[in-house]
């Protein structure tokens, strides 16, 4: 447990009674990028102000490379950047003395805030941007001087709530990559509705639902429970599902769409069976993929199977 | 703390508000001035008495302090309103929380910014009288008193007009709120002038001014500005730590 930056102890929020969050606990180590997922109202962005210590948390405790939020908030703020759902910036400055602000707000010697602010230019790619009024900047380059705020003290940790929302695909690719290299040396946690950011540039995956914590693994877990063991053939001249279900190998045949999904046996790998089989019988193969089924199905997934359980545990 | 007055001032200097209110200010303050040195002989020429004449010093300060006071319950509330109503309107606030500072820097740090930005008003306005001395022997000790009584005066302002922004999130309305608190703070001794003696009368920021305004520098009143500014900026900080709990 080498090298802990982020530690969340049973963390819980109450909001008039209920619960936004309820004992949610995590913990990150350096180098790691964690990706926070969640339908809207789980609890992802109080989650994320407690970390910060925007919100002070009706119980737990959040400790940022071992120093308490609540007894050393000063202390554990230095080491968080953090740029929140709404972005905050103060739209009358430009982008230059902006990011000065905030680069002396957290505690920047006066020598190297210059070079600080060209830095974190350059990372979020605003170099050309640097005279202009954040006002007048567009959606997707206020996103980013947002994250050029939240990096720019070279911070252990780093908090962006929805870090992509607005931006165009190039941006988006620019931004994963920074997420990816900020991540190599401090660590992320990134708050999204885009499941396929997750897989591209998370580690770490939690699942939010209703203020819990109802998965938390890594992304290997997750691509696993997506990819699965399922091909999706197409057959032209497709045989009966028993001549399929006969080849070695294959579990369960049922058809799809006009298509074949082929379900097969654990640690086998009927792929090259199946097409011989069909070249040899004149089948007509036209299409053979792995069936995967979507991260929405398995965020889907994971998060219905929390509200059964909660409707049975309330029948009971 | 620091840095957060720098940043504020800078923000008034920003927008055009800043400089307009600046630009206002002065202009008044120094057509007052112009007009208490040409009427200082025609008044004095009149008065034979010699208990009827005083100094110049005095009777250009009175004219100038007493106009400053009086337009600083205007310019003030709208200076302060968006102090911090206007961060909550843009969502700005999680940016000051979420750096390295305890609330009650943020807070004071506001108050330094818009109390420095004020102080160049004084200073300016002490600084316009002092050219008096060019060709007479003005009264210095009266333009301090002065100049430290509007500064206290003006930072109470500042201080309640923070505290009222800190209750909304519409700077227009944090501005109506504590110009009407001001204006009912100011002629509290107009209300009460009957009774002399009621403890109303001691609530009343123009009264307090008052002392300073013939020069006399009272601990009292002092006190009075230190605790009416402190107990204002607590309320503040408790409002926005309120926030940080309550959420």
């Amino acid at each position: 447990m080498a090298n802990l930056t982020v530690e969340a102890i049973e963390l819980t929020r109450l909001y008039g009674g209920r619960a936004a969050v309820s004992d949610v606990t995590f913990s990150l180590q350096q180098g790691q990028v964690l990706g926070f997922l969640g339908p809207n109202g789980a609890g992802k962005s109080t989650t994320m102000k407690m970390l910060t210590g925007n919100l002070a948390p009706s119980a737990g405790s959040v400790k940022i490379c071992g120093i308490d939020m609540i007894e050393n908030p000063k202390e554990a703020k230095a080491l968080i950047g953090y740029l929140p759902e709404m972005r905050p910036l103060y739209k009358e400055f430009t982008v230059d003395e902006y990011l000065t602000i905030a680069a002396r707000l957290h505690n920047v010697s006066g020598k190297h805030i210059k070079k600080a602010v060209e830095h974190a230019k350059e990372r979020c790619g605003l170099t050309h941007m640097s005279k202009r009024l954040i006002e007048n900047l567009s959606n997707g380059y206020q996103q980013r001087v947002g994250i050029a705020q939240a990096i720019i003290h070279n911070p252990m940790v780093v908090i962006l709530d929805e870090p992509t929302v607005g931006l165009d695909p190039i941006q988006i690719r620019d931004i994963r990559a920074l997420i990816k290299e900020i991540g190599q040396a401090h660590s992320v946690i990134v708050s999204t509705h885009i499941l396929p950011e997750v897989e591209m540039v998370c580690d770490h995956v939690q699942i939010i639902d209703k203020g819990k914590l109802v998965f938390n693994g890594g992304i290997d877990v997750l691509k696993q429970q997506r990819i699965g063991n399922k091909l999706l053939v197409g057959l032209r001249n497709a045989p009966a599902a028993s001549q399929l279900a006969a080849i070695a190998g294959v579990a369960e045949v049922e058809p799809a769409d006009g298509m074949w999904r082929i379900r097969f046996q654990d640690g086998t790998q009927p792929h090259e069976a199946i097409v011989q089989a069909a070249v040899q019988q004149g089948w007509g193969l036209y299409h053979i993929a792995p069936d995967q089924t979507s991260l929405e199905d398995v965020f889907v997934q994971l998060t219905y199977h929390e509200t059964t359980n909660a409707d049975e545990a309330k029948a009971a | 703390m620091l840095n957060i007055a720098r940043k504020e001032l800078k923000s008034m200097f920003a927008s055009p508000m800043g400089w307009i209110i600046l630009a206002l200010l002065t202009f008044s303050f120094g057509t007052y001035y112009l007009n208490g040195v040409n009427n200082y002989f025609e008044v004095m020429s009149g008065s034979i008495r010699p208990a009827e004449r005083i100094g110049v010093t005095q009777f250009v300060g009175q004219t100038v302090y007493g106009l400053a006071s009086f337009i600083m319950l205007f310019a003030v509330p709208l200076l302060s309103m968006r102090l911090i109503s206007e961060e909550r309107r843009s969502q700005t606030m999680p940016f000051l929380f979420s750096a390295p500072l305890s609330i009650s820097e943020i807070v004071v740090g506001k108050f330094l910014g818009l109390v420095v930005f004020l102080s160049i008003l004084v200073v300016y306005i002490a600084a316009m009288l002092s050219t008096l001395n060019i060709w007479a022997d003005i009264d210095f000790g009266y333009i301090f008193a002065n100049s430290l009584g509007l500064l206290l005066l003006v930072s109470s302002f500042a201080a309640l007009g923070l505290y009222f922004s800190s209750l909304t999130a519409q700077p227009i309305i944090a501005g109506i709120l504590s110009f009407i608190a001001l204006f009912v703070l100011m002629i509290l001794d107009r209300f009460f002038a009957g009774d002399p003696t009621s403890t109303m009368l001691k609530f009343s920021l123009m009264r307090h001014f008052q002392s300073f305004a013939g020069g006399l520098m009272d601990t009292a009143d002092l006190a009075y500005f230190g605790l009416f500014i402190l107990t204002f900026i607590t309320l503040t900080i408790r409002r926005l730590d309120a926030d940080r709990l309550r959420g």
